[in-house]
């Protein structure tokens, strides 16, 4: 635990439940230390890659699990590990490549070698330097070897998503994600071999909580998202359902598109005009698949980290790694499966303009949490609302509700005791 | 002595309208740039390498730049922004079958109301031009850009 966590220097929550958040939620170093320690580094799973980002034997992935610098790597034995990228030596971040292929890990500074496995294998002079009938240098005898592995974090594979924890004793995989999230998981993520199209990385200056509050909220969505809302891929009256686990932690929210018309969602709405087409209609010609079972659209939170879009035919999984309290970074992996056929693996890419960072309706995302972030660290006692829907949160089946989000600061309370 | 009709000087001409079009902020002048059947994108350097098609931006003919004008118009709500393009001089990689071929550094600074200028996008256009009784064309324009951590967004075309 880190000692500076003083919860002197956390303010009171002064309204029940958790349909006002205060400002300094957003801004408060301890806060934000207290985040990282509870929620990133121990309890709960966090979101670190795919399985067909490092297919073979040796091939690995440089991410970050919160704030630290982590190496996902493929074992001989077919197993994924992961460890952290600092040696047990001198605290070098070895790994500086983003994707590579080694069989073992070399850090530059000293030549310290570890297993994939993270083990330490070699130190060089350990036993000195003999010359002339003389050892010049050596590790003291009671150096061990077997007690300066790099620090190995636990790993879970679901159907080729990897999820790791600092903390040993967290709760498996499948309990933590929960019984009512698990069959959405699944219906992206059911076994099929996936194959990554590509990567996009943004940094966005706001609290990463506003992140997931974002897609835990379908109130803006047909109303920030203009773009969605004129072509007809997503409206506040179409037929949709939320689901949350049992803690609040994680949700879904899972819509289906119905036929382009005005009609009760779009009156009132400033940003709606009927008459417009676009000239070139292949980023929205959609073609259902099968495995949807009837959504046409299933985001997906899974509390801390990760977000998982399906939206029509385009898919990603978005990595949250936060940057102190004021800033995030933000990694798109898109992805499609590998028995896509070429019609298929071009709708994936061309619906990608929707999203991402210049996305028709990702793009205005991230400038409204900035918009946000601004505010909250000029007057951090200032109070937000969530009350779209009612105060309290569970499962809906429309979207004029903030409720997801309540729920998950009704979860974030009773971790963080604030 | 430059010779005020040469090939090189059009293109040159090309690249620098192209970027004072954008700069000036006339985004509907924009695809009038580009053949009626094109390519543009915005891709970073990390996917163009590793062979991963993903874009952040794909548009495959004037019609869909035609429909980004539109949508960052009257869709995309943003922070407003200038943007100032400095673009090397084009070097022709290859004249073939009516076309040429030809590449250009670029930087993209951004500058919000009240913020001090900031760097949007670097990279290299690498591009397809091609000749038509209208002048220079593009037939297609890809942005590869090295700066691969991108600061929250990017509206407007590069
Ligand atoms: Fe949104």
């Amino acid at each position: 635990m880190l000692n500076h966590d003083d919860s002197s220097a956390i303010p009171q929550w002064t309204h029940d439940g958790s349909s006002r958040i205060p400002f300094w939620v957003y801004t408060n170093p301890t806060v934000y230390e207290r985040e990282l320690e509870r929620v990133f580094y121990s309890k709960h799973w966090n979101y670190v890659g795919l399985e067909a980002e490092i297919p073979n034997h040796g091939d690995f992935k440089r991410t970050k699990l919160g704030e630290r610098s982590i190496i996902l790597a493929r074992d001989a034995d077919g197993a994924v590990n992961a460890v952290e990228n600092i040696c047990a030596h001198r605290g070098a971040q070895f790994c500086r490549e983003r994707f590579g292929n080694n069989k073992e890990f070399l850090c530059p500074y000293h030549q310290w070698t570890y297993d994939l496995k993270g083990n330490l294998l070699g130190v060089p002079f350990r036993r000195g330097l003999k010359k002339g009938g003389e050892v010049r240098g050596g590790m003291p005898a009671d150096f061990s070897i077997a007690d300066h592995p790099l620090t190995k974090l636990k790993v879970a594979v679901r159907n080729g998503v990897i999820f790791a924890s600092f903390d040993h004793d967290v709760e498996p995989l499948e309990d933590y994600v929960g019984p009512e999230i698990l069959p959405y998981f699944d219906r992206t993520f059911d076994g099929r071999r996936l194959k990554v199209i590509g990567y996009s990385r943004q940094r966005i200056s706001s609290n990463w909580k506003l992140m997931q509050e974002n897609i835990k909220d379908p109130y803006h969505v047909g109303l920030l998202h203009t773009w969605f809302v004129m072509f007809g891929l997503i409206r506040g009256d179409q037929k949709s359902h939320l689901v949350m686990d049992a803690h609040g932690r994680h949700g879904v929210m899972a819509s289906t598109r119905e036929a382009v018309d005005g009609g009760e969602a779009t009156k009132g709405l400033n940003s709606f005009k009927q008459d417009m087409k676009l000239n070139d209609t292949r980023i929205i010609d959609i073609k259902p698949e099968p495995w949807w079972n009837g959504p046409t659209v299933v985001m997906l939170t899974l509390f801390p980290n990760l977000i998982v879009q399906q939206q029509s035919n385009s898919m990603s999984t978005r990595q949250i790694m936060p940057r102190g309290t004021g800033a995030f970074d933000f990694v798109w992996t898109h992805f499609g499966f590998e028995n896509d056929d070429q019609d298929m693996a071009l709708r994936r890419l061309r619906q990608a303009n929707m999203f991402g960072p210049a996305g028709y309706v990702s793009a205005d995302d991230g400038e409204v949490l900035e918009f946000c972030q601004d505010s909250y660290e000029q007057d951090t006692n200032h109070i937000a609302i969530a009350e779209q829907g009612g105060k309290d949160w569970g499962p809906s089946n429309h979207v004029i509700t903030e409720n997801v989000l309540r729920g998950m600061y009704a979860y974030w309370r009773k971790v963080m005791e604030i | 002595m430059l010779a005020p009709n040469s090939d090189y000087l059009a293109l040159q001409n090309l690249y620098s309208d192209y970027a004072t079009c954008l700069d000036d902020g006339h985004l509907e002048e924009w695809p009038e740039f580009f053949l009626d059947e094109c390519e543009y994108r915005i891709q970073p350097r990390e996917n163009y390498e590793r062979s991963l098609p993903l874009s952040i931006m794909w548009l495959e003919s004037k019609g869909m730049l035609k429909d980004r004008v539109y949508g960052v118009r009257n869709t995309l709500y943003h922070d407003p922004y200038y943007q100032r393009h400095v673009v090397s001089a084009p070097r022709v990689t290859r004249i073939a079958g009516g076309e040429i071929r030809s590449e250009a550094n670029y930087l993209v600074l951004r500058i919000k109301r009240d913020e001090l200028p900031e760097i949007l996008n670097v990279g290299r256009y690498i591009d397809t031009v091609r000749e038509t009784p209208d002048g220079l064309k593009f037939k297609a324009r890809l942005c590869i850009f090295d700066s691969e951590l991108i600061q929250n967004s990017i509206i407007y075309p590069i």
